[in-house]
């Protein structure tokens, strides 16, 4: 019983500890994306070799978080998972088909400005996150 | 498909959490288990029955057609 109490109890903070190491690196992408985005224009006044940098920096840290979100996931338990997986499913799917539905507004005139990368990653989000809600409240 | 695992936490008077901690899981998958509206996996059903000392088809039950 102790060895199961151990476990458990390793079970339990391995996934906080899963959480906040997604956490740190999430928070770390973000601000190495607006170091990429905002720098050149703001800091470094586009030099090159800086400008490449901050591209190489942002793109590492966003591997290691991906790496970190795998973990996060393994670490999860089956029904979490599921929830996640579905989520991320309905996420994928509203982004294809809204995303492609999007660009095609512009190509027959529909809309008259250019379609933009971040309302397409905004609207993912917001999917995913109804997803989330949606899993938790069937699953409660 | 249906099971027993509420029956048998209330038998040895464990709560949710205690049986969350006991199978590696949260409490909100031992509840949706209990509630029938989440079927475990293969590994988690057979550590349930370890647990309980019983054998998987004594805690849960195939109704057919799901």
């Amino acid at each position: 019983m102790n060895d199961v109490n151990r476990n458990s109890s390793d079970w339990s903070e391995n996934n906080i500890k899963n959480t906040v190491r997604l956490r740190y690196w999430s928070i770390a992408w973000v601000l190495s994306l607006a170091l990429a985005a905002f720098g050149p224009r703001l800091i470094w006044d586009f030099d090159t070799g800086l400008t490449i940098l901050g591209v190489v920096v942002t793109l590492t840290i966003g591997f290691g978080m991906i790496l970190a979100n795998k973990r996060y996931i393994d670490g999860l338990d089956e029904l979490h998972r599921k929830i996640f997986l579905d989520a991320g499913a309905f996420s994928l799917g509203v982004g294809l088909v809204c995303g492609l539905g999007y660009e095609l507004l512009e190509d027959i005139k529909l809309i008259s400005f250019q379609p933009e990368i971040s309302h397409l990653v905004l609207l993912m989000c917001l999917a995913f996150l109804v997803g989330m809600v949606r899993g938790q409240r069937k699953y409660q | 498909m249906k099971n027993r695992l509420k029956v048998l936490r209330a038998e040895r008077d464990w709560t949710q959490a205690q049986l969350a901690a006991e199978l590696e899981v949260s409490r909100q998958t031992v509840n949706a288990i209990e509630k029938e509206k989440f079927d475990p996996s293969l590994q988690l059903a057979f550590k349930a029955a370890r647990l309980f000392g019983m054998s998987i088809e004594e805690i849960f039950q195939d109704v057919g057609g799901d």
